[in-house]
């Protein structure tokens, strides 16, 4: 399809053209700002701002003396990340779903737990982290899935949310049409309400996708799990003024492992719903 | 079908509103009865008593010889809205499956008799189409055949053609009386046009509001096969005159205005 492959190409010229924009600023930035003598609102040394080619090229060394170069390593980790985001994911998408049925067919439960699905979002994840290792650890869950738990409690939420506001979305009178039919709840419930919902899940979906990352690269620090993305991150911070592109280019490669679980569900997206049915985003 | 003294109220308290009272009504096998009066007489909300959509407030109402709510538990009735209601994710063959997966007809039989409801409707090449991509009298023909799938001995149709253009009504209701012809179906048609109202029925039930009345019930003893040369009719003509009187005797009777 000529079509599409056009697109495909125009979305890949408009990446490009980003990263050459952001370059182009980035290294402008700390041309003037050293020209000049500024300092405000950050320092354009090289320690603070290292050069886009420095932190590009630092993706290829070695990551340690005579060892894979950074980048290997690197996706490796975010390779490592990913499953445990992903596990995380399903749990909490899994999770989410249910909460959101359990409240459209029955509003008490929807008033006895909302306020606490609300609030358990408010508490942050480095409060609930710790917890969450420290009692998986009693029962003896793997370290990973700990992790995968706190990438479920990041993703529950958006989910449940939409799956409500989706299961909601038919008009009346395509709920009279069912109860004419004389339709039973799951008949309600699978041929109208969860088919007219998926818009609003995928939605939640992507943002969770996004999310269940994050919870995975927080949740790897407390559970002192090695070879995922959160340590490395948390090291590279530490070792910022001594080699700071290797934060910025650690950095890169997390947002890469998010972009690319995003982009996974996006194309389930597009398979599976039409494109006049798909919420814009 | 029939109703006796049949009212209903919304809301409750200083929030009420009543919606009907004292209607009675006998609508016979094979009849095409037409609802008409000024919105907020109650036209929709008969029919939707009829479909058990709601419940009475006072007074008895028999469907099909039974209450009903049992009535719309053995589906003995179909029903069309303004809004066609289709399933967008649903193409045209599946949304007319659509009640024939929830009342569990057979797997094999699913398939001929969605094709044969459509080809009733004339939209037998549109099978594969999904409703977007059809334009709103087709899809309104959808809603019928899917209505009709399950051979309901009632069809209630309220405000089906509301959204049309004149000309796509016209042709729809000749198609909703060759529909009728051939099914023998009775039909409860809810409108608040006069020509469509003694064009389509055997008998025009004129209603009154606040609250809803029936006021008059007019008999269409025009010939049961009708087309174009209906609507140029003299007698049709006088028909229409008598309803729009009647309408607006209701309308003055009802102290209201």
């Amino acid at each position: 399809m000529g079509g599409a492959n056009r697109k495909v190409a125009r979305a890949g010229i408009s990446i490009v053209a980003v990263i050459v924009v952001f370059v182009l600023v980035w290294e402008s930035y700390k041309l003037i700002w050293t020209a000049l003598g500024w300092e405000n609102p950050v320092r354009p040394d090289d320690r603070t701002m290292p050069h886009t080619w420095d932190i590009f090229l630092a993706l290829f060394r070695p990551a340690q003396r005579n060892g894979p170069p950074f980048i290997l390593v690197e996706l490796r980790a975010a390779l490592m990340t990913l499953r445990e985001a992903f596990v995380g994911f399903l749990i909490g998408g899994t999770i989410g779903f249910g909460l959101g049925v359990l409240f459209v067919r029955s509003t008490v439960s929807e008033r006895a737990f909302m306020p606490y699905v609300v609030a358990s979002q408010t508490v942050p994840i480095i409060a609930i982290a710790p917890m969450v290792v420290v009692w998986g650890g009693r029962i003896n869950l793997p370290q990973w899935l700990s992790v995968s738990l706190i990438a479920a409690y990041l993703t529950f939420f958006p989910v449940a949310i939409n799956t409500l506001r989706g299961l909601r979305s038919p008009a009346p009178t395509s709920m009279e049409l069912m109860r004419s039919y004389a339709s039973s709840p799951g008949d309600v419930l699978w041929k109208l309400q969860v088919p007219a919902a998926m818009p609003y899940i995928f939605t939640a979906l992507k943002v969770s996708a996004a999310a269940s990352v994050i919870g995975a690269i927080v949740g790897e620090l407390p559970a002192g799990l090695r070879g995922g993305l959160g340590r490395d991150l948390l090291q590279f911070s530490q070792q910022f003024t001594a080699a700071p592109e290797k934060l910025f280019a650690a950095v890169m490669i997390a947002g890469l492992a998010g972009i690319a679980f995003v982009g996974l569900i996006t194309a389930l997206e597009h398979r599976w719903i039409g494109a006049n049915r798909r919420l814009t985003t | 079908m029939e109703a006796r003294s049949l009212g209903k109220v919304f809301g409750i308290g200083d929030a009420q509103t009543e919606a009907l009272r004292d209607i009675d009504l006998e609508i016979a096998n094979g009849d095409f009865v037409s609802l008409i009066g000024p919105s907020g007489c109650g036209k929709s909300t008969l029919l939707r008593l009829i479909g058990d959509l709601v419940s009475p407030t006072t007074g008895t109402l028999v469907v099909n010889g039974k209450e009903p709510g049992q009535a719309r538990l053995d589906r003995d009735y179909g029903i069309v809205f303004q809004s066609a209601t289709l399933l967008d994710w649903r193409n045209v063959q599946k949304n007319v499956e659509l009640p024939l997966e929830i009342m569990d007809f057979p797997d094999a039989e699913r398939p001929t008799r969605a094709r044969e409801m459509l080809d009733l409707v004339q939209l037998g090449g549109f099978a594969d189409h999904y409703p977007w991509q059809l334009s709103g009298g087709m899809q309104q023909r959808v809603a019928i055949a899917r209505a009709l799938a399950f051979r309901p001995a009632l069809l209630l149709m309220d405000e089906p053609f509301g959204a049309l253009d004149e000309m796509t009504r016209e042709a729809m209701q000749q198609e909703v009386l060759r529909v009728w012809g051939e099914t023998g179906t009775s039909v409860v048609f809810v409108t608040h046009s006069i020509p469509e109202a003694v064009f389509l029925s055997t008998r025009v039930v004129v209603m009154t509001p606040r609250p809803g009345r029936i006021s008059e019930e007019i008999a269409v003893d025009l010939p049961p096969d009708r087309d174009l040369d209906t609507r140029e009719d003299p007698k049709y003509f006088e028909l229409v005159i008598e309803v729009r009187e009647a309408l607006r005797r209701g309308e003055s009777g009802s102290g209201g205005q």
